[in-house]
């Protein structure tokens, strides 16, 4: 998919250290599209925050190569990259107004007094926040100043925007509202957004592409639904979505599908995804809302109900399969919540492509 | 000792009880090796006399403490160790008691008191204790060929490198004055013209870029020591401490010393007055006064405490006589500060003096 | 619009009552008053001691610049007599009677010598003038005028009398006057000083200009140091600023003491200049008791003052400000000047103004150091306090220099604010 030709931004096998004794990132290599939106997923300490630093030009590659735009990047300073930066804090310089604030890179980049206001007006009906313009960042609420530090690293036309997690200080109804805005903005101007930020409703809801980072490198890096559906490794099955997991051994492998024996002697069909051969460990991930309360598909269980939780929309049910392990099952709110109790015995099953087998 | 003189205070101020009967009083002096020589020969021998002891305390000079205290009703000192100056302005304000001298006893060799005090050293408030000097030294080493006058002082072509002088007018004047030849006995009549002060300041001029300005009695030894100046005016006393006890190698000249006398007096409203008075009597007979000759090189002011003067305290061999500003020897060239003709002029001069000294 | 929003509910809230019927106002004020009351219950031994021990004395002092009864309390027939005279005319013999009188009371009550300090201020030698006068007094006879010419000739003199008539204005601009290069004639008109006596203005001035100097000095100084404490890990910009509070744990006195066996003619930095050649070793540059030995020793003393508040300030400043600077486009320089630096300007100020106001008070330092042109206002004000005992010009003095800090906070306050100021 990504042919180093049309890549807007490429890490070549960079490495960062910043002790000399581990690496924070290792070996990363990703190529960005023109006008993509890639999202830098991950655990804090995963190494995408640094991955961001070295791109932004705040930190430097221990070894490898960053281009963009094909040229490499390494020796070039920060303020010469020419890149739109949103931080976390927003660090909108509270000593200048909201004009001024916007002002401020096109002026250090000289450009006259009329092109200047007109921008920052350009810039800040953007955001709808042309009102604004004589405040101080202090007379500001958290939403409006996440609008004007956006549209501060917009103002100047980077084809880059790099940002690191911009709506962590956010109440949860301001984000998912800005996470639209963020995602309109990026349509309508066609740049180039590198995303950071560990919420991964926020990477699946907003991203072209998640690159999911942990223990400094990319676990998996796939369109949102690649990634829910088709997760590459454990790591990457736990960490985005709820999951249901087994552990066992590989008992036979028949094309992409293999049987597993679980540690409670039971045999389950699932799709070979990442697994070894006969004999190695493997974790099975099931998701919760893939498991039905019948016997209709292939890999049945008898299993006794330990909660329910009411969700509104549905319930989560926890149920206990055998001695070492509990599932979470999603059922949707129909009558059958009535009928469901507490220490109940309920048949499930799943299907054999909805249980994936990967890495132990 | 802060400890002690702290409580005395608190007991003093906050109980009824008569303070005399604690049998404590508190003397103030100016400090250093001074301060050591009157502990030694005032204050120690008067507790073992009597019993009463003596809290010492330091202060730079001057009436602006014992004023402040008279003025606010707050006396905690009860007998200090003034100017000759001070003594007599002190006296004309009120701010110190007055003394009866029919108390003080006659000499060891008999003479009345009123004739064993050297003039001028009993006065209607304060009774003398010794005689001090300013003079001006140099370091012999360094210069072995060294100033012998008053003149030298002031000839910087001979004599190059900078000077310590006291900031102030006195007794800079009178000494500016006798080096421009004026003799000693002359020297307050030609002040007391217009005249005769702009020549003093004419003959400071001469050397005003050479000047390092002391005014602490113990910065002049250091200067000297520290090669800051070649040659410095100082107390005389100052000046011998540091060749008998640090064994620097200062000399002294002698001529054109002014001198002066240092007197006790007692505070108006004094809280134990009546002992102050005992002490201020029992430290200027005549042993108590020569015992302190032995400790510093400043005069008795009684005559007949002379012939008891033998040598330093410690040093047997270094008589203390030669080192007297009133050894003949050391006399031939000599005023004493005229402290009526400062206590007219001094506000005059002073800032006349301040104004040359910024300009 | 808010403020709109805000009005409408006002006029809600006047309606509105409490449960047990009282005005929703009237109530909170109930409980508000409450909290101030136990507020001030909370700082008022410490508002008592200031006013007592810190306002109330400084008060009375200053005053004391203005206010001088000692002459018309122990003189009260001559100052009464001389309220009339117009300062030029021959001195009548009701004036040498009154006088008299006054004399023989003084040296009865021991107060001559008081009156006598203060008129000798006025005209100098006029003080055994009064004393020896005092002492005959008693036994003068009228006409006054002869007697009293008999005794000592001054005393027929017109400058004696416009002396004691200046002496008996007991709210009085005389020492204020004084303090600022005047002096106040008898009759009241107010001239320069002579031009070889003028003294005040010019340590006013120098005052300030030693202040300021210590006051860039500190901050080209100390701006670095801050700036790289704020930078450093925790551990090692706790270890500096120890280095920098290192001067407080010894006294004053000792770093002074320390600067003028580091600066003298022999001291360690001379000897480096000789043997690195910048100085003759018999031509040593003068580095001590003088302005420079001053602006020395001061600028290290008060360094401190300098750094902390402006470390605290930068402690609290964000890297991402700078970062973000320099992601906009900005260099290094224009990320620091723009955006770094106006966002330490409290810390700064307060350093500034500190460490000013501190220099403009010293005293200590130049008494030992300042030689003769390194001395400030406050030797003087030591000296008249200490030494000529002339509380009134002390206080006058004073009186000049606070007003003189109270315009300089004025300016400060309209050209940066005294709200924009941050001790940390």
């Amino acid at each position: 998919m990504s042919n180093k030709n049309d890549s807007f931004v490429v890490f070549d096998r960079v490495q960062k250290s910043y002790d000399g004794l581990s690496l924070v990132v290792k070996d990363l290599n990703l190529h960005i599209k023109k006008g993509e939106f890639l999202t830098m997923l991950g655990p804090s300490g995963s190494g995408k925050t640094t991955c961001l630093l070295m791109l932004a030009g705040f930190e430097t590659a221990t070894h490898g190569e960053i281009l963009l735009d094909g040229k490499p990047i390494n020796n070039i300073p920060p303020h010469k990259r020419g890149i739109g930066m949103v931080f976390q804090n927003y660090a909108l310089f509270p000593h200048m107004t909201v004009g001024e604030n916007l002002s401020f890179p096109l002026e250090v980049r000289k450009i006259s007094k009329n092109d200047r206001e007109e921008k920052v007006l350009q810039a800040l009906e953007m955001v709808q926040m042309t009102d604004f313009i004589n405040r101080k960042p202090a007379q500001l609420s958290g939403g409006q100043q996440q609008r004007i530090a956006l549209a501060r690293s917009l103002v100047f036309n980077p084809d880059l925007v790099l940002m690191d997690e911009p709506l962590g200080a956010l109440d949860k109804q301001l984000r998912e509202h800005m996470q639209y805005e963020i995602k309109n903005l990026h349509k309508q101007l066609g740049v180039t957004v590198v995303y950071v930020t560990h919420d991964q409703s926020e990477a699946l809801t907003m991203s072209d592409r998640v690159a999911v980072f942990n223990d400094g490198q990319i676990q998996q890096l796939s369109t949102p639904d690649g990634l829910y559906e088709r997760p590459e490794n454990a790591f990457v099955a736990q960490f985005i979505g709820e999951n249901n997991k087994l552990t066992g051994k590989v008992k036979s492998v028949n094309n992409s599908e293999v049987t597993v024996k679980t540690s409670q002697n039971m045999e389950i069909k699932a799709l070979k995804v990442n697994c070894g051969e006969v004999g190695t460990n493997t974790t099975l991930s099931i998701r919760p809302e893939r498991i039905h309360l019948n016997r209709k598909y292939k890999n049945k269980v008898d299993a006794t109900i330990k909660q329910l939780i009411y969700h509104g929309d549905h319930i989560r049910c926890l149920i206990k399969i055998d001695k070492d392990n509990d599932f979470i099952v999603k059922i949707p709110n129909s009558n059958i919540k009535s009928t469901l109790k507490i220490g109940e015995k309920i048949p499930i099953s799943w299907d054999t492509m909805d249980c994936h087998a990967l890495d132990a | 000792m802060k400890l002690k003189s702290l409580l005395i205070g608190v007991a003093s101020s906050t109980l009824i009880v008569s303070a005399a009967s604690a049998g404590s009083i508190t003397a103030v002096s100016w400090g250093g090796a001074y301060t050591k020589s009157q502990v030694e020969a005032y204050h120690k021998p008067w507790t073992a006399k009597t019993g009463h002891q003596v809290v010492s305390e330091d202060y730079g000079g001057g009436l602006a403490e014992v004023r402040s205290q008279v003025e606010a009703g707050n006396v905690t000192w009860d007998i200090v160790d003034v100017e000759l100056s001070d003594a007599v302005l002190g006296c004309d304000e009120g701010l110190f008691e007055e003394i009866d001298a029919s108390m003080l006893p006659a000499g060891s060799d008999g003479t009345p008191a009123s004739d064993d005090f050297i003039p001028n050293t009993i006065t209607d408030c304060a009774v003398g204790n010794i005689v001090w000097s300013t003079i001006f030294a140099y370091d012999f080493e360094k210069m072995p060929n060294g100033p012998k006058t008053m003149a030298d002082f002031f000839d910087l072509e001979n004599f190059p490198g900078k000077r310590g002088l006291r900031r102030g007018p006195k007794p800079n004047l009178e000494m500016a004055l006798m080096a421009d030849g004026v003799p000693a006995d002359y020297v307050y009549i030609v002040l007391s013209t217009e005249e005769g002060v702009d020549r003093a300041f004419a003959k400071l001029d001469t050397i005003k870029d050479s000047v390092v300005w002391w005014e602490a009695g113990a910065q002049p030894p250091q200067l000297l020591a520290d090669g800051e100046v070649v040659m410095t005016t100082a107390y005389n006393g100052r000046i011998f401490n540091a060749v008998a006890a640090e064994g620097k190698p200062f000399t002294i000249v002698w001529d054109g010393q002014v001198y002066d006398i240092d007197l006790w007096a007692i505070p108006k409203g004094a809280p134990n007055k009546d002992l102050a008075m005992e002490f201020m009597v029992f430290s200027t007979e005549t042993e108590q006064l020569a015992a302190q000759a032995s400790w510093i090189s400043y005069g008795p002011v009684r005559q007949s405490s002379a012939a008891l003067v033998s040598s330093y305290h410690n040093q047997p061999d270094l008589k203390m006589a030669p080192h007297m500003p009133t050894d003949p020897k050391n006399f031939t060239n000599a005023i004493q500060n005229n402290f009526a003709w400062w206590a007219d002029n001094q506000d005059e001069l002073n800032e006349r003096f301040n104004a040359w000294l910024a300009n | 619009m808010p403020s709109l929003n805000l009005n409408s509910m006002d006029t809600s809230v006047e309606t509105l009552k409490t449960a047990d019927g009282t005005p929703l106002k009237k109530k909170l004020q109930q409980s508000l008053f409450r909290n101030k009351l136990r507020a001030f219950g909370l700082v008022s031994p410490l508002l008592i001691f200031l006013l007592f021990l810190f306002v109330l004395p400084i008060a009375l002092l200053l005053w004391q610049g203005v206010y001088d009864p000692r002459f018309s309390n122990l003189m009260p027939e001559t100052s009464n007599i001389l309220e009339d005279w117009d300062g030029v005319s021959e001195p009548t013999e009701d004036m040498y009677a009154a006088l008299v009188v006054d004399l023989v009371n003084a040296k009865k009550n021991k107060t001559i010598g008081k009156v006598a300090t203060r008129v000798n201020r006025e005209l100098s030698g006029t003080r055994s003038l009064f004393t020896s006068t005092a002492r005959k007094a008693s036994k003068l006879k009228a006409p006054y005028k002869k007697s009293l010419k008999k005794v000592k000739k001054k005393w027929v003199e017109i400058e004696t009398w416009q002396a004691m008539k200046v002496a008996s204005n007991v709210y009085t601009v005389g020492f204020v006057a004084a303090a600022l290069d005047y002096k106040l004639n008898a009759d009241g008109t107010i001239t320069r000083q002579e031009e070889d006596r003028r003294i005040h203005i010019k340590l006013f001035i120098r005052t300030l200009e030693i202040s300021l100097i210590v006051t860039l000095a500190s901050l080209l100084l100390g701006y670095p140091i801050a700036y790289l404490m704020a930078s450093l890990p925790l551990r090692t910009s706790n270890l500096l600023l120890i280095l920098v509070l290192l001067p407080f744990w010894t006294s004053l006195l000792v770093r002074t003491t320390a600067w003028i066996a580091m600066l003298q003619g022999e001291g360690v930095m001379n000897d480096l200049f000789v043997v690195f050649g910048f100085a003759e070793d018999d031509d040593r540059f003068s580095l001590i008791y003088n302005k420079t030995g001053v602006l020395i020793a001061m600028t290290h003393i008060l360094l401190p003052f300098m750094v902390l508040p402006i470390y605290s300030v930068m402690k609290t400043i964000s890297p991402s400000y700078v970062r973000a600077a320099k992601s906009l486009g900005a260099t290094n320089w224009t990320a620091f000047w723009r955006v770094y630096v106006p966002q330490t300007i409290p810390g700064v100020g307060a350093g500034a103004i500190l460490v000013f106001i501190l220099a403009i008070g010293y005293y200590i330092t130049p008494a030992l150091v300042g030689g003769q042109d390194g001395q400030m206002i406050s030797n003087f004000i030591d000296f008249h306090m200490r030494k000529s005992l002339n509380w009134n010009l002390a206080a006058a003095m004073g009186l000049v220099l606070l007003v003189i800090i109270l315009f300089l906070f004025w300016i400060y306050d309209r050209v940066v604010g005294i709200d924009n100021m941050k001790l940390g």
